[in-house]
Formats: C-alpha cells, structure tokens, sequence
C-alpha cells in the first residue's frame, strides 16, 4: 500500500526541498533583520526578499528528480515549471508593491516577508504528493494572503476585503479537509500514489472515495476562483491594496490551477470520466461569467477580477479535455496569463493623481496624448488579453482551444470563441477610453519598477510568437513528468 | 447495549459539518459566530480523521488530525486579528454590515 517512495528510500531526501527550505530560512533571517534596527527598513528587507526569491529560482532550476520525506514531497518537471511561474509572480508583485506602498503610506517590512512565506507555501503546494504535505502549503499560502488582502489597515475596505477573504478561505480549507478525511478513510492512505493504487484496484471506486474528491476539487475551484465558487473574487480584488490584487491575480492562481491539474492528473486519474464533467461545467460558467460580468463594471479592479475568472475558465477548458496536450494548454495558458496579468497591473498601481491612487476606468482617460509608452504597453495588454494574434494571449487560447476541438469538445471551444469576442469589447474600451476621451491632467511620474515591467511584459507579449518553441517544451515536459 | 462503530463517528462528524456550514451561511448576526462555525467544521474534521485511523489501524489520520489542530489555531489567531482591524474600521461586527464592496 506504500508508495514507491516509502519503501525505496532509507533517507529523507531533503535536499530536494532545498529551494522551499532556502526561503523560508531566508524569510525568518529577514524578519530578524527588520526589526532590529531602529530605522525603517522596508527597502533593504524587500531587495532581500527578492535576492531570495532569485536564489530559490536558481535552485529550482538545478533541482533533480525525486521524492523526499518518505513520499509526501516530490520534485519532478512539472514542480519546477510551475515553481519559476510562482517565484515570477511574487517577484513581480514585490517590484510593483515597493513604491505603491509607499506612496500609501502603508510602506511597512513585514509585507515582502509575508509575500515570502506565501511563496514556500505555494511551492510547498505544488510539490505535495500527499494530502497532508498540500494541506500544509495551501494554508500558508492562505494564512500569509488573509494578512496581506487587510495590509492597508486603516482602510475600511481593505480590511472588508481581508475578512472576506478569510471567511471564504476558511471555509474552502474546512471544505479541502473533509474530503481529504474521507478519501484517507476510503482509500486507507493520504499518498498521491497510493491513492491512485487504490482507486484503480479491483471492484471500482468506492463512494466515500468519490465524494471525497468532489469536496477537493470544491475547495481547489475556490482557490482559483472558477464558477461557481468564484464570489469572494471580486470583492476582494476591489478592495485590497492594488500590488496586492496584482500578487493575488498572478502567483497563487497559477499554483492552485498547478495543484488541481496534479490532484487530478496523479491520484484521481483513473476518475477522470467523474471529474471531467464537474470541471467541464466549471470552464463553461467561468467564461460566460467572466466576460458577461465585466461589461458593466466601472472599477477597474473589479474589470480585472472578472477577467481573471474568465481566463480560469479558459485554463480549465484544457483540464475538462485531459489529455497531455490539453494539460499543455493549461501550463502554457498559465505562463502568459502571470506575464499579461504583471503587465495590466503595472499600469493600474501607476494610476495616481496628485499622490491619490485611482480606480475607476475612466481615470485612464487620455493617456495617449499624456502618457504614450504606458498607453501603449497597456493596449498591447488589453490586445492581448483579448486573444489579438499575434499577441502572446492569442496563442494561449489557441493551445487550448486547439486540444479541445481536437478531442470534439465543441460545446467548449465555441463558448470559449464566443466569450473571447465577448471579452474583446471591454478590453478594447479602455483602448478607445485611453486614446479618444478628452484628456484628464496628466498621471504622477511613474517608478522605475513599474517601467520596468510594464517593458519586460510587453516585449514578452510583443516577442512571444517569434519565439514560442522554448515555453511550449517546457510545458510539455512538465505534463510529460506528471503523466509517467 | 448498543455497539459504537465508524458509521456513528463518521455521522457525528456530517452533522457537526453541516453545522459549521449552516453556520457561516445563516448566520445574520455576528462574525464571531463564524469564527466558531470555521472551528467547528475543522473539528467534525478530526473526529472524522480519528475515527478513520483507529479503523484502519494506521497512524496518518491521526497524525493529519495533529497537524490541522496546530493550523486551526493559527487560522483562529490571524481571523481575530483580521476581525479586530475591521471593528477599528467600522465599529462593528455584524455581518449585514460587511457589504460596502458590491458591483
């Protein structure tokens, strides 16, 4: 009943988890070292955050093949793609939150380390091929997001916005625990592998094994906001600080949807024909919802939450279809959306007036005339993210769209056209409010950090169909690792 | 006399589930009350875990269930923290009053 780990290895293995244990330790130096000296340290403590964050990228990219601590942590292609997506995202969240937060007045050093400890949660979550290992990582993840969505401490809605999000994250986690509790009563073991063993034996699947596992994906729906557990989404990408949004957009998104397709792809690959319904269902909802829901918005933070859902519901179009060049799609998908996402949300943490920041879409009213490299980095986002080809957002729905007509998903594949038309009229309204409507005085000088990114994301989306090759192999080598 | 088996640890353990749930989803009043609800659903989850370990005679469930006590504590801790910066906010906890953000 063992996994293979168990039984083949005397040692612990933990040089494996070097990257995860790296960071952490890193993390509780760094917090010593901000609170010791008298002055503020919040610049020096968050360039440390991120030299960390570059080390454990490193590390992760020399890290080998294996298993350690007796089965629960496993490190193969498909940890590590995911991983350098994770560790991009907290990076680029860092970069954009560094001036913001300041300009706020909420510059404080704990906000890079608990980005950090969120990070080894996230990484943590997708290396776990246990129940008890991705518990661990999806609460650290969780705990450290529930203080940051409230960051902004003297602000009603920040704080309205942190206990949303703790109500419902809660309530996912109590919701992830039951079913793990039943699958471990059903199938006698939390290991991913044995529990794959156990559901393919003789005398199919028991109920309890089934229900189990539709509370999982319940909990994982919640996490990567898709219909119908998307609720909270909006609300708290509304009121938490904007570097915030941008981190909570990018990085954990793209670890829970890693997380789902290896909960689904590892121990309950045998119950896809069970699962593909539920997550069918889900892709469908997510994208009507998301494009519909947006139309109205006038908040473009909450414009951008819908758009999230929505392009989850493309992700899951890939996972609904399950095969390897489906699960690509999802990878691939996953990587442009966290570089897109990096990209919008530049501009929005530059949305500021006379030192106030600003939400409302029209606030980006004539910056053609006042602002042109931002105008135009943004329409090559909102392109983009509209599936313009040959933007790279064009050829992440292509991977998926392809996958799903190739296996007759034609339900999906013209929802998923009809609802990227659908989504291009409110991304091109900004276009059109950006360029055409008469000119507000022109936005505060924008950081360096924030130029920064706005010029690493455009040239990606710009450059990326010269150069797709590299990012397609590694996704596929990263689903090839998950599949043997 | 009456034999206690698993199905009447796993049934205490749905209805204390659905308690929580019901909990967090009735409730009109008072955000504490969901608070206890969230600790009630973790709980009917140990109980759930135990009763699954002791009859399987395998040590996991248990251990899981330690391992989800530790974090329920530090999930009620940062839930109290979250809730006391709300009530500076506002000046209040009921739930009907958490609603400024809406579209």
């Amino acid at each position: 009943m063992r996994s293979p780990g168990w039984r083949g290895c005397e040692t612990m293995n933990w040089t494996l988890a070097l990257p995860e244990t790296v960071l952490s330790v890193a993390g509780l130096g760094l917090l010593l070292a901000g609170v010791i000296p008298k002055r503020d340290t919040t610049f020096p403590i968050t360039m440390g955050t991120l030299g960390a964050l570059l080390v454990a990228a490193v590390l992760v990219l020399g890290a080998p093949d294996g298993q350690a601590f007796h089965g629960q942590f496993v490190s193969d292609a498909f940890a590590r793609f995911a991983k350098l997506l994770i560790l991009l995202g907290a990076a680029t969240g860092l970069l954009l939150a560094l001036d913001w937060n300041e300009k706020q007045g909420i510059a404080r050093f704990e906000f890079p380390i608990l980005v950090l400890f969120s990070t080894v949660g996230m990484m943590a979550m997708v290396s776990a091929s246990d129940l008890i290992t991705l518990y661990m990582g999806l609460e650290l993840l969780s705990l450290s997001l529930y203080v940051i969505a409230a960051f902004d401490r003297d602000n009603a809605r920040s704080a309205e916005a942190g206990l949303k999000y703790f109500v419902l994250g809660a309530l996912a986690s109590g919701l992830y625990l039951y079913g793990a509790s039943l699958t471990y009563g059903f199938a006698g073991t939390t290991n991913f592998s044995a529990i794959a063993t156990a559901v393919s034996g003789e005398g199919g699947v028991s109920l309890g094994v089934l229900v189990g596992m539709t509370f999982v994906v319940a909990a994982l729906a919640f996490k990567i906001s898709a219909v119908p557990f998307h609720m909270w989404t909006p609300d708290v990408y509304e009121g938490a600080p904007t570097p915030v949004t941008a981190f909570f957009a990018s990085a954990p998104k793209v670890a829970a949807v890693a997380l789902l397709v290896r909960v689904l792809a590892d121990p309950f690959a045998e119950l896809a024909e069970q699962w593909q319904g539920v997550i069918w269902l889900a892709s469908l909802g997510s994208m009507l919802l998301g494009s519909l829901a947006a139309i109205r918005q006038s908040n473009i933070k909450r414009l951008m939450a819908y758009s999230s859902i929505g392009h989850v519901g493309y992700a899951l179009m890939g996972l609904a279809v399950a095969t390897d060049v489906g699960l690509r799609g999802v990878m691939l998908y996953m990587a442009i959306y966290i570089i897109m996402n990096a990209g919008v949300f530049a501009v929005l943490v530059a949305m500021r007036r006379q030192g106030r920041s600003l939400e409302r879409i029209e606030d980006l009213a004539g910056l053609g005339r006042t602002d042109p490299a931002m105008a135009l980095a943004m329409a090559i986002f909102m392109f983009s993210m509209a599936g313009i080809p040959p933007l790279a957002g064009f050829f992440s729905k292509l991977y998926v769209f392809l996958a799903a007509v190739q296996e007759g998903y034609w339900v999906l594949a013209t929802v998923g056209v009809l609802t990227s038309v659908v989504g291009a009229y409110y991304y091109l309204r900004i276009i059109k409010i950006m360029y055409f409507d008469t000119a507000e005085a022109a936005l505060d000088r924008r950081s360096s950090a924030v130029s920064f990114v706005l010029a690493g994301a455009g040239l990606f989306n710009v450059l990326f169909f010269l150069f797709p090759a590299p990012l397609v192999a590694a996704a596929a080598a990263a689903v090839a690792a998950l599949a043997g | 006399m009456l034999d206690i088996g698993l199905g009447h640890y796993l049934t205490v353990g749905a209805i204390l589930f659905v308690l929580g749930i019901f909990g967090i989803f009735l409730n009109r009043k008072n955000i504490i009350v969901i608070l206890m609800s969230v600790e009630l659903i973790l709980l009917s989850v140990n109980l759930n875990l135990v009763a699954f370990s002791s009859q399987l005679g395998d040590l996991t469930g248990q251990i899981f269930a330690m391992f989800i006590l530790t974090v329920a504590a530090a999930e009620a801790a940062i839930g109290l923290a979250v809730l006391v910066i709300y009530f500076r906010n506002t000046g209040s906890i009921e739930v009907e009053d958490v609603s400024t953000l809406k579209g």
